[in-house]
C-alpha cells in the first residue's frame, strides 16, 4: 500500500499569490494512496527539508511529491533531502506549479485548479516510481582542448596544472588565436602580445600538455569519462621534431613575400613556407600546398623548386607528407573554438544574414574591418604598428569608426550585441591618437555598451582626454570621392542628439562587424552532439547555474564560442569549464541518471528505428547467441554511457519494445488517466 | 510573352516619352502589353501620406481590374506605381480581413495573387541572354551611370529586388548588350524628385550631386528606369550648372537602350524631346 507524502511550496508568494495553497493541500490529501499533504512558505530551506524528513520517518512514506517550483531548480534538492531521511531518491518526484502554473496564469482560481491536476499527475507517477541506483562507469583521466585561441590556452594550463594530462589540438598552423593578432587589450592598454606569448611558450612546454597544432577533431565516438576521438593531423610538410626553426627555408622560399597571409587577415604577406608570425607556437613552418610550386608541380608528376628542401640543414621538410589520423581516448572535452568577424560584404554565405553593400567593404581598400586595424596598430602587423592605410601607404589623419555592423540590426538578420564592439572601437579611438597626434577619431555609434570593470571610466577617457567625437547614430553610406586630389571617402551619417546629418570625410573607416563564431563550429557540435543557436553559438546547460557545462555530459565550452565577450570573461570562463573537467576527471566513478532506455530484447525486431533516431549514437544493433555460440535474434541494445535519457527511441519503436526507466510508458499514461478523472 | 500593363498617370501625361519607349521597346522584344481597362491613381503621389485605406484601396482596385482580366503579372514601368502596386498586393494576400474589406470597397474581388513587375522585371522574364540574342548592335559608344533611385529596390521587404543600396541589374544586362556601364557613387542616391515642387535650390543640390559623380565617375550618360527620375535629372541641369555641373548628361530610360540595341529607330523610341539633347554618337 503506498504512503505518498505531498509537500506543497508557497515559494514565498510566487505560488502562494496565485494558487490557493491550502485548497491544494485539502484536495491532494483525498487522493488514494496519500498519507500526509501539507504546504510551507519555503519547502527548499532548512525548515522545509526538515518537514519532509520527519513526515518520512513518522508516517514511513515511500514516495513523496514537491509541488513547487521547476525540478531544473530543486530536484536534486529534494532528492538528497529524501535520501539522507531514508527513501531512494528516485521515489521523490516534482509537479511544476510555479514556472507552469502561478507565474503564466492570473486567475487565482483557475491556478488553483490546475495546480491540483499537475500533482495529481506527479502522484500518478510517484505511485509506479522503483527505486533507482545511478550507473557507475569508468574515467579516463585525460582531456581534450579544441581550439588554441587564449580560452584554450587558459583551460589546458589550467586542467594541466591539475595533474590531468591534455591533448590541444589548434586547426591553425600556431596556437594564439585572434588574440595573438591583437595590439593592445582594454581596458588597461597592456600589450596583447605580451600577456599572451608566455602562456603560448608554456603550453606548448608543459609536460603534461600535448600540442597538436594544425590540426582538427574528426570523429567523436564514446561517451562522458570515455571519449574516442580521431583528430585529423593535416600535412604539414614539415617534420616539426626535426626542425629548428631556424628559418633558412621561408627565407629562401621563391614565393616570400608575395601570398596574402591569413593571420594578418590578408593585409600582409607570407611565403609559400611559412610562420604566421614570428612569436608563433611552434615555431615551426608550414608549408601552404595551394600556392608551393613544389608541391603544384608534383600533380603533374615535375619537381619545380624544392629549395627549401635544399636549405634545410635537418632534412625536416618531407614533400610526401600525408594526413594523418590519431585516435585519442579522453575523459572530457573543453570546446574553445573562438569567433570570427561577420563577412560585412554584399555576398553572404547564410540566406538569413545580409551584408552591407552600402559601406563598399571589400571594394573600396582603406573601408576595414576592426581585427585588420588591429594588424594595423600592432607592433608585430604589417606595418610595424604605424597606422598606414591599405591603399597607398598614407598616414590616415581622419578615421571614421562605425559600431554595429550587423550586430542590432534586424534588417541584417543579426539582433544580438556584440558586446566588446564598444570597448576595443574606444581603445582604437586612443591608440589612433596616441600615434596620430593631430589625427580624428570620429565614432558612430548606437549606444555606448561599456558595463565592467574601469570600462566606462576607459570610454570616458577617450572621448575626454584623447578627444575621440563621437556621433550617436548611423552611417547609411559611404562613397569613395576626391577631395582637392586626394582620396577620401564621405560617410552620410546621422547625429541624432543633435537631429542632424553628419558627413565626415575620412581617411580610413574600421568597422566593427558582428562577432560570429568561427566556421566550422556547427560541424563539431554535431560530432559532440552539444546544442547551438541559430547563428550557431554553442548552447550552455544552464545559462546562470550551468554556464560552461552543454547538455552532453563530459563536454564543456569556454570562450566566444558560446557567444560575444572580451578577454577578461573568456579566461575567467576556460578557467571555469577547466574546473569542471578537473571535478570530473577528479572522481573514481563516473555516477549517471539511471532514467534511460531500456531494450525488452525479447520483443525486439532489430528494425533499427531507433538505431536511426538516436540522437547521441547511444544504440545499436547486437546479436543474441546461446551458450554454444549459436545465433538466436538480433536485437538493439543501449548503450547505458551514451543514453541521455531523452525518449525519442520510445516514441518511434513499431513494436513498443524499448521503455524508459523512470518515464515508462505505464507511468505517462497513469498521468494522462488521472487527468481524465478531473475532467 | 502576354503581360498586363499599368502605366500610370506619368506615362499617360508628362512622361508619355517613357511610355513611347516602353512600348516600342516591348513591342520589339515581342511582349505584348495588355493594358488594364479603366485603371485608376495608384495611390502614390498623395493618398500614401494621408490615408491609409485609401492608399490601399487606390492600387487594390487596378489589382482587382488585373485579376478580372485573368492577368498573372502586371507591369507597372513607374517603380512608384510598382511599389505601391506591390505593397497593397503582399497586404492583400497576407490579411484575409483586408482581402474581405478591399474587396467590398472597389467593388472586385482582390485576392492578391499578382505578381507586380518593375522595367527590370520584364528584361529579367524575357531573360538577358534571349535580348542580347535579339540585338542587332551593340552598345559600344555607351558608358552608362544605372540609376536606381529610390524606389526600385525600396523598401527592401516590400519590393524584395535586388540589393537595396548596391543594385547591379541593370548593370548586367547593359554589359551583355556590348554598353560598359561605370562604377559610381550614386546608384540609390535621391534625386531630390520628391521635393521637385516644394524645395527647388535642395532639388538642384541633389541633382547636382548625382550627375556630378556620374561625370566624374566616367560616365557618357545616365539610364534610368523611373519617369520621375528622368524627368528630374533631365530638367534640372540648368540649375546643376549653376552649382558647377561641369558638362550635359542626356538621360536615357533604360527601355530606350534596349530599344537602340535591339534594332528599334531612335525616332520610334522617342528620345527627341529631352531636355538635354542626345548626341549622335548615342542614338
Amino acid at each position: 500500500m503506498a504512503k505518498i507524502g505531498v509537500f506543497t511550496c508557497w515559494c514565498g508568494e510566487n505560488i502562494a499569490r496565485n494558487v490557493d495553497v491550502d485548497k491544494v493541500s485539502e484536495a491532494i490529501s483525498k487522493l488514494p494512496g496519500v498519507a500526509c499533504s501539507m504546504n510551507y512558505k519555503y519547502m527548499c530551506s532548512e525548515p522545509g527539508q526538515s518537514l519532509i524528513a520527519s513526515k518520512i520517518h513518522e508516517l514511513g512514506l515511500t514516495g513523496v511529491v514537491v509541488a513547487s517550483c521547476s525540478p531544473h531548480m530543486h530536484l536534486k534538492t529534494f532528492r538528497k533531502a529524501c535520501e539522507t531521511a531514508g527513501i531512494n531518491s528516485y521515489l521523490v518526484e516534482m509537479a511544476n506549479i510555479r514556472e507552469q502554473c502561478s507565474w503564466v496564469h492570473n486567475d487565482k482560481e483557475i491556478a488553483t485548479a490546475k495546480a491540483i491536476e499537475l500533482i495529481g499527475m506527479a502522484v500518478e507517477k510517484v505511485r509506479r516510481n522503483h527505486a533507482l541506483e545511478p550507473i557507475k562507469v569508468p574515467v579516463t583521466k585525460r582531456a581534450l582542448v579544441v581550439g588554441a585561441g587564449v580560452a584554450g590556452i587558459q583551460a589546458a594550463l589550467d586542467i594541466a596544472a591539475g595533474g590531468v594530462e591534455v591533448i590541444l589540438v589548434e586547426r591553425e598552423p600556431s596556437v594564439g588565436g585572434k588574440m595573438a593578432g591583437l595590439s593592445e587589450t582594454f581596458p588597461t592598454l597592456d600589450c596583447s602580445q605580451c600577456i599572451l606569448t608566455p602562456r603560448m611558450v608554456e603550453v606548448g612546454q608543459h609536460p603534461n600538455i600535448k600540442l597538436m597544432t594544425y590540426s582538427e577533431v574528426d570523429k567523436v565516438d564514446g561517451f562522458v569519462g570515455n571519449f574516442k576521438v580521431t583528430i585529423r593531423k593535416k600535412a604539414r610538410y614539415v617534420d616539426i621534431a626535426k626542425c629548428t626553426g631556424c628559418g633558412s627555408c621561408w627565407n629562401a622560399c621563391p614565393k616570400k613575400n608575395k601570398i596574402p597571409n591569413s593571420f594578418d587577415y590578408n593585409l600582409g604577406n607570407r611565403g609559400a613556407i611559412y610562420i604566421p608570425f614570428p612569436q608563433a607556437v611552434p615555431a615551426r613552418p608550414t608549408i601552404d600546398a595551394d600556392n608551393c610550386l613544389r608541391l603544384q608541380s608534383m600533380k603533374n608528376g615535375k619537381e619545380l623548386c624544392g629549395i627549401c628542401q635544399k636549405k634545410c640543414q635537418t632534412e625536416a621538410i618531407n614533400f610526401h607528407d600525408q594526413d594523418e589520423f590519431v585516435e585519442v581516448e579522453v575523459g572530457a572535452i573543453v570546446v574553445a573554438t573562438g569567433y570570427q568577424l561577420y563577412s560585412i560584404k554584399k555576398e553572404q554565405e547564410n540566406p538569413n544574414i545580409k551584408g552591407y553593400a552600402e559601406y563598399g567593404y571589400g571594394k573600396y581598400p582603406d573601408v576595414i574591418d576592426s581585427l585588420q586595424f588591429e594588424r594595423i596598430i600592432s607592433a608585430s602587423g604589417p606595418t610595424g604598428g604605424e597606422p598606414k592605410r591599405p591603399s597607398d601607404g598614407k598616414t590616415p589623419k581622419t578615421i571614421v569608426f562605425i559600431q554595429c555592423v550587423g550586430s542590432r540590426d534586424n534588417a541584417k538578420g543579426i539582433t544580438y550585441c556584440s558586446k566588446i564592439c564598444c570597448m576595443y572601437t574606444a581603445k582604437h579611438t586612443m591608440l589612433f591618437k596616441h600615434k596620430v597626434h593631430d589625427g580624428a577619431a570620429h565614432v558612430f555609434y548606437m549606444d555606448i555598451r561599456s558595463g565592467g570593470k574601469m570600462y566606462d571610466e576607459f570610454v570616458r577617457r577617450a572621448i575626454e582626454q584623447d578627444g575621440a567625437q563621437y556621433h550617436r547614430g548611423r552611417v547609411s553610406k559611404i562613397e569613395q570621392v576626391n577631395v582637392d586630389g586626394e582620396k577620401k571617402y564621405r560617410c552620410y551619417g546621422a547625429d541624432t542628439l543633435s537631429g542632424k546629418p553628419c558627413v565626415v570625410d575620412a581617411d580610413m573607416v574600421v568597422l566593427a562587424g558582428a562577432i560570429m563564431p568561427s566556421s566550422g563550429v556547427q560541424q563539431l557540435a554535431q560530432k559532440l552532439s552539444v546544442g547551438y543557436n541559430e547563428y550557431g553559438f554553442l548552447s550552455e546547460s544552464h545559462p546562470k547555474l550551468r554556464p560552461v557545462e552543454t547538455n552532453a555530459a563530459g563536454v564543456f565550452l569556454c570562450g566566444a564560442c558560446q557567444g560575444p565577450k572580451d578577454i577578461p570573461e573568456t579566461v575567467a570562463q576556460a578557467s571555469a569549464a577547466a574546473g569542471k573537467a578537473l571535478i570530473m576527471l577528479s572522481q573514481p566513478m563516473l555516477t549517471r541518471e539511471p532514467e534511460i532506455a531500456n531494450v525488452d530484447e525479447k520483443l525486439c525486431a532489430a528494425c533499427g528505428a531507433c538505431v536511426k533516431a538516436c540522437p547521441y549514437q547511444a544504440i545499436s544493433i547486437e546479436e543474441i547467441r546461446d551458450r554454444k555460440g549459436n545465433f538466436i535474434k538480433n536485437t538493439s541494445r543501449v548503450n547505458p554511457g551514451l543514453c541521455m535519457g531523452c525518449g525519442t527511441c520510445v516514441a518511434v519503436c513499431p513494436s513498443k519494445s524499448v521503455d524508459l526507466i523512470g518515464f515508462t510508458d505505464d507511468q505517462v499514461y497513469a498521468q494522462v488517466e488521472s487527468l481524465a478523472d478531473v475532467f | 510573352m502576354d503581360i498586363g500593363y499599368y502605366p500610370g498617370c506619368a506615362l499617360h501625361g508628362s512622361s508619355n516619352d517613357y511610355e513611347a519607349s516602353v512600348r516600342v521597346c516591348m513591342k520589339a522584344l515581342g511582349v505584348e502589353l495588355n493594358e488594364l481597362e479603366d485603371w485608376i491613381c495608384c495611390g502614390a503621389s498623395a493618398a500614401h501620406c494621408i490615408n491609409k485605406k485609401l492608399s490601399t484601396a487606390l492600387p487594390a482596385r487596378n489589382l482587382g481590374i488585373a485579376e478580372k482580366q485573368n492577368l498573372k503579372s502586371l507591369f507597372a514601368p513607374c517603380p512608384m506605381c510598382s511599389m505601391e502596386l506591390t505593397k497593397a498586393n503582399e497586404a492583400i494576400r497576407s490579411d484575409e480581413a483586408l482581402r474581405k474589406e478591399m474587396s467590398d470597397i472597389v467593388e472586385t474581388p482582390v485576392t492578391g495573387n499578382v505578381d507586380v513587375v518593375n522595367l527590370i522585371q520584364v528584361f529579367q522574364a524575357v531573360g538577358y541572354d534571349a535580348i542580347a540574342e535579339r540585338a542587332t548592335r551593340k552598345l559600344e559608344n555607351f558608358k552608362p551611370a544605372c540609376y536606381y533611385g529610390c524606389l526600385l529596390t525600396r523598401p527592401p521587404k516590400v519590393v524584395k529586388f535586388d540589393d537595396p543600396e548596391e543594385p547591379t541589374s541593370m548593370e548586367e544586362l547593359l554589359q551583355k548588350l556590348g554598353a560598359e556601364p561605370v562604377e559610381w557613387n550614386c546608384k540609390t542616391v535621391c534625386c531630390g524628385g520628391g521635393l521637385t515642387l516644394s524645395d527647388e535650390e535642395g532639388v538642384a543640390a541633389m541633382t547636382y550631386r548625382v550627375l556630378q559623380n556620374a561625370i566624374d565617375s566616367g560616365a557618357n550618360c545616365v539610364v534610368v528606369a523611373c519617369p520621375m527620375c528622368q524627368v528630374n535629372l533631365d530638367m534640372r541641369q540648368a540649375d546643376a550648372k549653376k552649382l558647377g555641373l561641369t558638362k550635359d548628361v542626356p538621360i536615357f530610360y533604360l527601355s530606350d537602350l534596349v530599344g537602340l540595341a535591339v534594332g528599334c529607330a531612335a525616332k520610334d523610341l522617342d528620345i527627341e524631346r529631352r531636355y538635354v539633347s542626345i548626341p549622335k554618337d548615342l542614338k
